[in-house]
């Protein structure tokens, strides 16, 4: 039985229920608009790891993040749930970094820290791309092991394994790798944990460590919205649709349904 | 006219919808080229249909038998070589995760979920959709070949027939370890499309009531050929399998036709439906905010409004 080190990456989101928009300086997140959360999708990953560490006696869970300094709430929510230690990726330069800058930033920061698994959700809530864990994989040469709706992992063999399934829109493979690798995880894996007083208590004397570019040996042209490999050219608000029919019920409601999708030759 | 490489999804010897799709959209910026994974001799002709003016086969187990990667090295391969003007995916999970892997192999730019796709001038200028449908972009790679992925159902196939040659091609193996596929298991889903590629969605949510009541969202799924999709309040209560989930944390999807039966329409849900073409819902509750987005929307009670429409259905298709 061999201990893990095992590095869950979770971000900074708006919350679901704030209005999200555009800066329109920049075209990118206006975050100072809206609620910062953990992402949910980020809470399942959290678990997994946890499980994974209680599993796997001698292990440690180390919490990343890239994000402003207000990201340090969500650090924290994880420590609470019992990661054992923080880092913080924080620098100016990162404002409007897209994926690729993103899994760069992530992937020198994993290899600083150390790893032998690294724990994301299969994609953010607000951006919804769903690149990042497999950027991972490839920066750092390891297995992809990702979109797992189950996870093992076999720290007695030489070198440890990990066997998942792997749910993908057209079913499910069973899927291992040798560590060390990357694996996400999909939302209700698990039932995440809530913090614990003990917990939140003793998340505030957690080392955390706060990391800049300069730290990763990043150039900051490198990063940020200048060096996107992608630029928004425009947004605009979605246009209200169009007219719109709501009836009562009076017996007729499912035919009248029918005839609406006559109407619009649906049926 | 470029190249643009248009990754093939086939199952059982039949082209995909949305690769129908994503040719349909690669003619519109250039010369569409169809990579199959497998044996393409047999799909070229639906290929040369809708537009591939050639089909490159690479038929190796290599590409399916480790996750990803080896896919991703194909790709880079022929982006090489024939230096396309874009690389067209589809927007699955998978599809994304090859996307993503890529643009770091190529320093590229990757633009996920998109809905439409045009060129202006030289440049490929991509449509997409964000924040659950809110706000519509349109963007663009700033170096390397776009990658792009796009959402299914977002463009009808139109057919423009090409002679497209079928050859076989060659990649370099991948390096390194990946994670190896041991088995795999069909889709569970009775026959049903795939959730985020369906025409047409009937989802079911709170106002169902229980797991067993779900049979009658099913029968009128059946009834359209949809899929079925369900709230998270349904599948937290579960009476329907969190894979179906429609919503932030789970499945977006943009069918044709989507009836939302008992859903109230949290932000949370229609984050995941509202750019759907049309809406039709069935809520018991005047006030529920999916009649906001509904184009049709009846308040009523579902068990008797979805079995009548289930009726209607059948009758006038006979």
């Amino acid at each position: 039985m061999s201990a893990l080190r095992i590095v869950v990456c979770v971000k900074q989101v708006p919350d679901t229920w704030s209005e999200k928009r555009l800066d329109p300086l920049d075209q990118t997140l206006d975050r100072a608009a809206a609620d910062g959360v953990i992402d949910e999708l980020d809470t399942y990953a959290v678990e997994e790891a946890l499980r994974i560490e209680e599993a796997n006696e001698g292990s440690t869970v180390v919490v990343l993040t890239m994000g402003p300094a207000g990201a340090a709430d969500t650090v924290r929510k994880a420590l609470s749930m019992g990661a054992d230690e923080a880092v913080h990726v924080v620098d100016d330069a990162l404002h409007g970094s897209d994926a690729l800058a993103t899994s760069l930033v992530l992937a020198k920061a994993i290899e600083r820290t150390g790893f032998d698994l690294v724990v994301l959700g299969s994609e953010s809530t607000d951006a919804r791309m769903g690149v990042v864990p497999a950027m991972l994989a490839e920066r750092l040469g390891v297995p992809q092991a990702t979109l797992a709706s189950k996870v093992e992992v076999d720290a007695s063999t030489s070198p440890a394994t990990v066997k998942i399934h792997r749910q993908t829109d057209v079913g499910q493979v069973v899927v291992s790798a040798q560590l060390p690798a990357v694996i996400s995880v999909l939302e209700k894996i698990n039932e995440p944990r809530y913090p614990s007083f003990k917990g939140i208590m003793a998340a505030k004397t957690k080392p955390t460590a706060t990391w800049a570019l300069t730290d990763l040996d990043i150039d900051a042209s490198s990063v940020g919205l200048a060096a996107s490999a992608t630029v928004v050219v425009d947004a605009v608000a979605r246009p209200p649709r169009g007219e719109h029919t709501i009836i009562k019920d009076e017996g007729d409601g499912g035919s009248r349904i029918a005839d609406f999708l006559v109407s619009r030759k649906l049926l | 006219m470029a190249d643009v490489l248009v990754l093939v999804e086939h199952v059982d010897g039949v082209v995909g919808k949305p690769t129908l799709e994503l040719l349909t959209l690669a003619t519109r910026i250039g010369s569409p080229v169809a990579i199959v994974v497998g044996d393409g001799t047999g799909l070229a002709e639906k290929l040369g249909e809708y537009g591939a003016t050639a089909v490159l086969s690479a038929d190796d187990d290599a590409l399916t038998s480790s996750v990803v990667a080896p896919v991703v090295s194909l790709i880079e391969s022929l982006v090489a070589s024939r230096s396309p003007a874009a690389v067209l995916i589809a927007s699955t999970t998978e599809g994304k995760e090859i996307a993503g892997r890529l643009a770091v192999r190529l320093d590229a730019g990757v633009l996920t979920d998109a809905v439409d796709v045009a060129l202006d001038g030289d440049t490929v200028v991509v449509e997409q959709s964000v924040f659950g449908g809110s706000t519509v972009v349109h963007a663009k790679a700033t170096r390397g070949v776009p990658i792009v992925t796009v959402r299914p159902n977002s463009v009808t196939p139109v057919a423009s027939p090409a002679a497209a040659d079928v050859s076989a091609v060659t990649f370099p193996a991948a390096d390194g370890r990946h994670a190896v596929v041991e088995s795999r298991s069909a889709t569970a889903a009775g026959g049903r499309p795939g959730l985020s590629e369906a025409s047409v969605v009937v989802a079911g949510g709170r106002g169902v009531g229980t797991a067993e009541k779900f049979a009658l969202i099913e029968e009128l799924a059946d009834a359209l050929s949809a899929a079925v999709g369900a709230s998270r309040a349904a599948t937290d209560a579960g009476w329907y399998p969190h894979a179906a989930q429609v919503g932030q944390t789970g499945v977006t999807v943009a069918p044709q036709l989507y009836i939302a039966c008992g859903i109230s329409g949290a932000i949370q849900h229609r984050a995941g439906m509202q750019t759907s073409k049309t809406i039709v819902a069935i809520n018991k509750d005047a006030e529920a905010p999916i009649f906001e987005l509904a184009d049709f929307g009846v308040v009523g009670d579902l068990h008797v409004v979805v079995p009548q429409l289930i009726a209607e259905i059948a009758k006038r298709k006979s």
